[in-house]
């Protein structure tokens, strides 16, 4: 249950790293937001991704 | 610290030499599953962040690009299942092991030194592309489309400090690195992706309805940079085709596939295709493309800035890591392959010999600027070794032939297998001297110039044995 909470947070993390890109596209999001976002997408994912992943 | 155990290195060693001797048995199969995720994984790598880039620069047109890695890609994921895996899980043995029945052990060492120095310059590659992300917060000059010889001191230094710290790590921490790069996998495709989307509006992309005409007008517009060769559909078709041919013409998958419950498992092979050498190539190819329009189409060539300018910090990182965990296994091998010559020679003290060398070497940006090149001629060298493979499997046999003649002979060095490697890599040199077929496509009338070598060789070897 705990590793399953886990992976979502980590999936949202993951997701955090592309969905602003097509905000961006969509001219809803600007460069500046989305290479922050993008940023922290992937600081969480590092963060938390090796805790469920094995291998 | 974990990363620096020696056990974590005895360990890995331990696991490199699982089954290296023996057929894989049924038990320790795996499913189709996992090889989707290590193909997906080992291709999309560093190289990618060079090679998207160096089609733009050789001018090559929208339509043929798009074509030419769609039906390169497809040949490529065909050769895997149908030749590689077929075979692989026929003999369930390693290529090198394989090869060593087939040449005997001073083939297979032969061939492991020449493999070993390959990966050396692939390495080297990949530790000059971090050092392009490295050297961003120090104001780095970076090397250009045309350089050959290192640029400054600044790059000097970047590199020998990103090179000893790949050597370091591949003396001690694989198991780390290994693990590292799975994690690093998915968000890589998802930075590539993201980057390339997002620096579409800048390119004048604002609906999907305008990507085409700019992908014909600013991306892949048909005109190579000054110092360029044009490519065509063909170069990329074959490109596609053959950048991995020393992993699936050349049989080196084998170590891989072997694991596999069926040979239709090759296919996985495709996820690698399309994530890494399709949407990878693609992406990277638009980034490049935004640099060159808002650089004036300057020469410069460094994927860490471009990169960084298009989606900051995320996008330099991912540079650092993509090249870094392409290098690190890549140089580990290598040095593994060197050690086959003695056996007590420590692993991290020729680990530390190799990367040296591969450090020297990333100093040079030509190895960067001339990747497509030497990844044709990296495939086309270790190419015969396929075909001996190919043919001793299956063509052998039916003419009455002896298959891994070296093992049943009781050979260290078969003559055949060695003739077939240099008379085919000597006629691939004169076709391309003589009549100027291209790195590119040699490799097709390379392949069937071993195979039929090989068979003519192992007649009159054979033959002289009786």
């Amino acid at each position: 249950m705990k590793s399953s909470a886990l992976k979502f947070v980590s999936f949202l993390f993951l997701a955090m790293t592309i969905i602003p890109s097509f905000l961006v596209f969509a001219q809803i999001l600007n460069m500046n937001q989305n290479k922050t976002l993008m940023f922290i997408g992937t600081v969480g994912w590092f963060v938390t991704a090796p805790f469920w992943m094995k291998k | 610290m974990a990363l620096f155990s020696r056990k974590s290195l005895v360990t890995k060693l331990d696991a490199v030499n699982e089954f290296e001797r023996e057929p894989v048995p049924e038990g320790k199969l795996k499913g189709w599953k996992s090889f989707v995720g290590t193909y997906a994984g080992e291709h999309t790598a560093g190289t990618e962040f060079v090679l998207g880039p160096l089609f733009v620069a050789h001018g090559v047109t929208a339509s043929d690009l798009l074509w030419g890695l769609l039906i390169g890609n497809f040949l490529a994921v065909l050769s895997w299942a149908y030749l590689t895996a077929k075979i692989s899980v026929k003999k369930r043995v390693t290529l090198y092991y394989q090869l060593e029945k087939i040449g005997g052990k001073n083939f297979a060492l032969g061939y492991n030194l020449v493999n070993a120095g390959l990966f050396c310059f692939l390495a080297g590659s990949m530790i000059a592309v971090s050092a392009t992300a490295v050297g961003i917060p120090f104001d780095l000059p970076m090397p250009t489309l045309n350089d050959i010889y290192p640029n400054s001191v600044g790059w000097v230094l970047t590199v020998m400090v990103v090179g000893a710290i790949t050597t370091v790590v591949a003396m001690f921490g694989f198991d780390q690195v290994a693990r590292f790069a799975n994690l690093a996998a998915p968000w890589m495709i998802m930075i590539f992706i993201a980057a390339a989307v997002a620096v579409l509006p800048e390119l004048g992309v604002t609906s999907l309805s305008d990507f085409w005409p700019v992908a014909e007008t600013k991306i892949w517009n048909g005109v190579p940079l000054e110092g360029q060769s044009k490519f065509t559909f063909w170069h990329i078709t074959f490109f596609a085709w053959f950048c991995n041919m020393a992993m699936h013409i050349g049989m080196a998958d084998m170590s891989l596939l072997r694991y596999a419950k069926k040979w239709q498992y090759g296919f996985a092979s495709s996820a690698g295709m399309i994530l890494g050498h399709y949407i990878a190539w693609v992406a990277s190819g638009i980034l490049y493309a935004l640099f060159l329009h808002q650089s004036a189409n300057s020469t410069e060539f460094a994927p860490g800035p471009v990169a960084y300018n298009a989606v900051g910090i995320a996008g330099a990182l991912c540079v650092i890591i993509a090249g870094w965990t392409t290098a690190n296994p890549t140089l580990y091998r290598a040095g593994l392959a060197v050690q086959a010559i003695n056996a007590k020679w420590k692993t991290w003290k020729v680990t530390l010999v190799v990367g040296l060398v591969t450090t020297v070497a990333a100093m040079f940006p030509a190895l960067v600027m001339k990747l497509l090149e030497f990844v044709a001629l990296y495939g086309l060298i270790l190419m015969p070794a396929g075909a001996v493979i190919f043919a001793d499997v299956y063509l052998l046999p039916k003419l009455g032939l002896q298959e891994e003649y070296a093992e049943r002979a009781g050979l260290r060095f078969n003559t055949a297998a060695a003739a077939t490697w240099v008379l085919t890599l000597l006629i691939c040199l004169w076709l391309n001297l003589s009549f100027g077929i291209e790195i590119f496509f040699v490799g097709l009338p390379g392949w069937f110039i071993a195979v039929v070598l090989y068979v003519v060789a192992s007649r009159l070897v054979q033959k002289r044995a009786v």
